[in-house]
């Protein structure tokens, strides 16, 4: 793989995610063997948003490289708070590290950033838009409990704004998938994202109800519905409620269905789920570390 | 016959002739160039004039101004079979069609209130040109519909 820039899960080939995918695989399989194999290399941390797990991940995954992270810190005390901006921001920090993580609020920050600069820029999360990383390590987890090929797959919940419901429905194009979208009609699929999948002739099928497609699974990808989208708080209860589950609902899946969340959650899996055979998302957040390594390793041989 | 009609609008000396523009979409056309009237430019428009190609068709006739590729671009997604006609002493000295271009620059304003050409940054619009649209290549949104609505004026 020879990727100057991680946009988009649109420029993921298959062959650059089982390139990835492997050496995650290797990396996890014997991490010491990797301690040093970037050994100085800094990586320049912008978060403009919040974020636990992506920005944890990426530090804990240099820092077991060898290298260690440069961090802009919270905005409110940065030169963002000046008004400077993003292209600015980045010009400036690229001098400081080997390269970049970009979390920021605006769909196509990631993708204007990388314009701007020489050292590879990944983009760990734009908006509503894109979050490769995190679909790295939702396809690293699917082929460790499922595999990639004859899958059939549930995406449930946020489909309009979920930026890891729209890099994991493409990058799953790639594999010989069946993919199921079940949400309420509010929260459907962006336009883009349906004109993408049908372009690569991916079999899509959109639902409002998990009953329909529940049993014919193998994986159910489960995401959150945000208070934020509804006008009034009954409504979003009214609505939200129908997209839980929990140990009881399960009963009707498959033994090994596996359940996945990008986290955090809220209600939408009961705890009694965490249990259950089915729960694999607390080892999914961990895979973020492999995986994440696993990227960096490869971007900063290119560039070192 | 033809120049009966023709001569509703009258003929101009020097400037650019719009054909064939999909009726009804005249002011889209003087929307793209930037022409609001209040610069001063002399401007003769047919409106829903009969045309055998179109059924009713759209002229425009814009005095002592040429069109630049990137707003020949722009005319192509809402006009794409017009005909530009540039004229010098009253004669047509060059007669082309539009034709769609890859992409289009720094013209349409991103529908996504979200996009970060939307934020003060220094960066130009981009859309991708599509069978049936634009796509912005920095936030993807799709625009299909009243594509003349998101001109940047």
């Amino acid at each position: 793989m020879r990727q100057d820039h991680i946009i988009s899960a649109k420029q993921l080939s298959r062959a650059d995610i089982e390139a990835v995918l492997d050496r995650a695989a290797r990396i996890a399989a014997d991490p010491g063997a990797y301690a040093n194999s970037r050994a100085g290399a800094l990586l320049g941390m912008l978060f403009f948003e919040p974020s636990t797990r992506t920005k944890m991940s990426f530090a804990a995954a240099i820092k077991r490289l060898g290298g260690d992270v440069v961090d802009m810190g919270p905005t409110e005390y940065s030169s963002v708070q000046k008004g400077e901006s993003l292209a600015d921001t980045v010009r400036v920090v690229e001098g400081y590290a080997d390269a970049l993580v970009l979390r920021h609020p605006s769909e196509g920050s990631a993708k204007m950033a990388s314009e701007f600069v020489n050292v590879p820029l990944i983009n760990a999360g734009d908006g509503a838009g894109q979050h490769p990383t995190q679909t790295l390590l939702d396809l690293y987890t699917i082929r460790d409990s499922a595999g990639l090929d004859d899958l059939t797959i549930g995406i449930m919940g946020d489909l309009k704004y979920g930026r890891t419901v729209h890099s994991l429905a493409y990058a799953l194009t790639n594999f010989d998938t069946r993919q199921h979208f079940v949400s309420p009609v509010s929260l459907k699929l962006p336009r883009n994202v349906r004109y993408d999948l049908h372009e690569t002739g991916a079999s899509i099928k959109e639902h409002t109800d998990l009953d329909a497609v529940l049993s014919s699974l193998d994986v159910l990808y489960v995401t959150r519905i945000q208070r934020e989208r509804f006008p009034d708080e009954s409504e979003y209860r009214a609505v939200a409620g129908e997209y839980q589950i929990d140990a009881a609902t399960l009963s009707e899946a498959r033994d090994d269905l596996t359940v996945m969340h990008p986290l955090p959650r809220v209600d939408e899996i009961a705890h009694d789920v965490d249990a259950t055979d089915h729960a694999r998302y607390f080892e999914q957040a961990h895979n973020g570390v492999p995986v994440r390594m696993a990227l960096l390793d490869m971007l900063l041989e290119g560039s070192a | 016959m033809t120049d009966e009609r023709e001569l509703r609008v009258s003929k101009i000396e020097s400037g650019t002739v719009i054909d064939h523009v999909p009726g009804g979409k005249a002011l889209h056309v003087l929307a793209i160039l930037g022409i609001d009237g209040s610069g001063g430019e002399v401007v003769s428009i047919g409106m829903n004039v009969p045309s055998e190609r179109l059924g009713r068709k759209d002229v425009v006739k814009v005095e002592n101004r040429e069109l630049s590729q990137s707003e020949v671009d722009v005319l192509s997604l809402i006009a794409p079979a017009a005909t530009i006609n540039i004229i010098r002493d009253f004669d047509v000295v060059e007669k082309s069609r539009v034709s769609r271009p890859e992409s289009v620059t720094g013209v349409l304003k991103c529908p996504n209130v979200n996009c970060i050409t939307s934020e003060k940054e220094p960066v130009q619009t981009r859309f991708e040109v599509l069978d049936d649209g634009v796509r912005c290549v920095y936030c993807d949104t799709i625009v299909r519909e009243d594509i003349a609505d998101h001109i940047e004026v």
